[in-house]
């Protein structure tokens, strides 16, 4: 194994047909370190064909999953290559490839986190134009699961994310379903992993349809809060011998 | 009147039991699940006969009339049944995923060795009109 890192970048897209091109010449033009996997989540339009053209390597799942099940296979296909670094971008355009180098440096500085996350709201001159709901909904997840792992979590929602090998593996043995952002950040803390996030730019979508839309952003966050509260009665996991001290040993809330 | 509702329900209860029995011997029920059906059945038809025990039980948990006992009971198994089921149906589910998972990281492998032997075996790259073959191509022999 040479010494160089190796980096994937991980596309999960579904009926993204008019913004993947996008996306992967992007990725391909300003993260020129990083391959690209796109996930097609049983697209029922041409977004595999689109992305394979554009220069990118395609999973292509027999039907659809949902993102969690989508990103877990990215996770799976960079634990099966070892990948040293995988990153999560969104299909639809709206993060920046360029600024996979912060998450990087943020990655390779010390504390050694094991997930950066980018976050919309440590920007003070960036507003993220998102309806009133989803923005109350996002900052009710922030701060109860701020409280929880007794760290500062800004986006949990975010889908901008860096992860190294240790959270590679756990994700590729247990992702969540649907609507995963919120329950991984959980996850890492249970496992005594630990995450940073850094301040980054979002844009809206360049194409297709989000997959939350307003009227599921209700069963979104019953689905998210009894995940989250189910979660912390889970049983925790032993620690291993020689894994890193636990960040924040505090349980429960 | 109490005793014409046993009756049928003794036979409903008998008619169950037998329905499974038989869609397990002819395997269109898998034993696994058939277990928890069975095991209402033959309760129901116990508490369904045996006057005095339904008399007991429904006394015990203040029910007036006995065979509302038996319905109550019966309707426990119905929700015991369909936890049961739901349980299954989530474990499908999160096979399924591995499933669909995995095939499509052997077809995107599986597509790799093809390509790669394919070039090994022609030796020098042919010019395809295809624009997608040519960019697999461009991106494999820069490998």
């Amino acid at each position: 194994m040479s010494s160089k890192s190796s980096y994937l970048a991980v596309v999960p897209a579904y009926n993204e047909s008019a913004s993947i091109v996008g996306v992967v010449e992007s990725l391909r033009e300003r993260a020129p370190d990083f391959d690209v996997l796109v996930v097609d989540d049983g697209s029922t339009d041409d977004t595999a064909a689109m992305a394979r053209l554009a220069g990118a390597r395609v999973l292509k799942l027999p039907f659809n999953l949902g993102i969690g099940g989508a990103v877990q296979a990215g996770f799976v296909f960079a634990h099966d290559h070892h990948y040293d670094y995988m990153a999560q971008v969104d299909g639809d355009g709206q993060h920046e490839p360029a600024e996979l180098r912060k998450l990087i440096a943020e990655m390779k500085s010390a504390p050694h986190p094991d997930m950066v996350c980018g976050s919309r709201f440590l920007n003070d001159d960036f507003h993220y134009p998102a309806p009133v709901s989803r923005r109350t909904g996002i900052h009710i997840f922030a701060s109860l699961l701020s409280r929880i792992v007794s760290q500062r979590v800004s986006d949990p929602t975010s889908g901008f994310r860096l992860y190294n090998r240790r959270a590679i593996e756990l994700f590729a043995h247990d992702y969540p379903h649907d609507y995963p952002e919120v329950e991984a950040v959980l996850m890492l803390h249970h496992h005594r992993l630990r995450m940073r996030e850094i301040p980054v730019k979002m844009y809206t979508r360049t194409g297709g349809v989000s997959s939350i839309s307003s009227g599921k952003s209700a069963y979104y966050m019953v689905k998210v809060l009894l995940a989250v509260l189910v979660g912390l009665a889970r049983r925790r996991p032993v620690i291993e011998p020689g894994d890193g001290a636990p960040v924040s040993a505090e349980q429960g809330v | 009147m109490a005793d014409r509702v046993q009756l049928v329900a003794l036979i409903a209860a008998v008619v169950l039991l037998f329905v499974v029995l038989e869609m397990v011997r002819r395997r269109r029920l898998m034993e696994r699940y058939a277990l928890l059906w069975l095991l209402s059945a033959v309760v129901l038809i116990g508490l369904a006969g045996w006057r005095n025990g339904l008399v007991h039980v429904a006394h015990a948990v203040g029910i007036y009339s006995p065979p509302n006992a038996l319905f109550v009971i019966a309707l426990g198994f119905v929700l015991l049944l369909l936890l049961h089921f739901s349980a299954a149906v989530s474990r499908l589910a999160d096979q399924t995923k591995v499933l669909a998972q995995r095939l499509a990281l052997l077809e995107e492998r599986l597509a790799q060795v093809e390509e790669s032997s394919e070039l090994a075996e022609e030796g020098a790259p042919r010019i395809e009109a295809d624009p997608e073959r040519q960019r697999r191509f461009a991106r494999v022999s820069s490998d």
